[in-house]
């Protein structure tokens, strides 16, 4: 029973938080409501017994992802037009679509036979870790590489081009090196 | 023990829509980024969810783990992109960004 009713807090949060981050009309709210829907994302893995999930969640996500977001914010705004506006011309059709792929889903969820009971959970954080750095050992390093080349990736691009300071390339800067070189001898 | 999946397996759903609802109505960039996270975290609740119908080995919460990984990857790329984007054209529109070369 108290199981029932937390799940029915976490998805009331969830539902309207993830709402709220969709329709708000400032930014920066839309970030708040988006820590908001992941703080009870981990919540509801709470639930569905995965503690170790749900500390990654909140130490990426909250920690992370959600300074990023606002890093981004703040960033890419100009004085006074933090309140955007909430149109499209393709909005008829984009709810059709996104109400259609929930129908779908819902429609797939209910003619599946689901499992009515589960069997008592076993599973630890430490049998995790051996799942992750056993058989996936080879994902996980993968997943690492995958993280520097991103951390690169996410530099470069967001490097400031500044056509003035610009330095020539270094095949141009060796070749004037040795220029002055034989100046010199 | 009693376990109602069905719940979660809808809560992710209608998660997921509220995601996918906001990816294509919303013209900034960075409700759109938000709203990929958002779709992220349904697929994450639902592999969650199996995991607990089916502990034996894990792989859910092995999948969710990855999962959250590489999101945060994704976040970091998209966020790049955005500001550079923000740096050429001094918006964050989408319908802004229609030129292939600048």
């Amino acid at each position: 029973m108290i199981d029932r009713i937390a799940f029915g807090v976490v998805a009331l949060l969830l539902l309207l938080s993830a709402l709220r981050v969709v329709t708000s009309k400032n930014l920066v709210h839309s970030v708040l409501w988006l820590g908001l829907t992941l703080v009870t994302t981990a919540g509801a893995y709470l639930l569905l017994s995965a503690p170790f999930i749900a500390s990654i969640q909140i130490l990426l996500y909250t920690g992370g992802v959600i300074t990023l977001m606002l890093f981004g914010v703040m960033l890419t705004r100009r004085g006074e037009d933090i309140a955007i506006p909430n149109e499209s011309s393709e909005g008829g059709r984009a709810l059709i679509l996104s109400l259609a792929t929930f129908g779908l889903f819902t429609g797939a969820v209910l003619k599946t036979p689901l499992p009515q009971e589960a069997p008592p959970f076993t599973g630890s954080t430490a049998e995790l870790g051996r799942e992750i750095l056993g058989p996936n050992l080879m994902a996980f390093e993968v997943l690492s590489v995958l993280l520097l080349a991103a951390m690169v990736g996410a530099i470069v691009i967001a490097r400031r081009r500044d056509p003035g300071s610009q330095r020539p390339s270094l095949g141009l800067r060796i070749e004037a090196e040795a220029k002055s070189q034989e100046g010199k001898s | 023990m009693e376990f109602a999946i069905g719940i979660y397996l809808a809560l992710a759903s209608a998660l997921f829509g509220i995601g996918a609802i906001g990816f294509l109505l919303r013209r900034n960039a960075l409700i759109q980024l938000m709203s990929i996270e958002l779709m992220l975290n349904a697929v994450n609740v639902l592999l969650v969810a199996f995991n607990r119908v089916h502990p034996e080995n894990m792989a859910g919460q092995v999948f969710a783990f990855f999962v959250i990984a590489i999101a945060a990857a994704e976040a970091a790329v998209g966020l790049a992109i955005v500001i550079s984007l923000f740096r050429l054209k001094q918006t964050v529109e989408t319908d802004s960004a229609d030129e292939l070369r600048y």
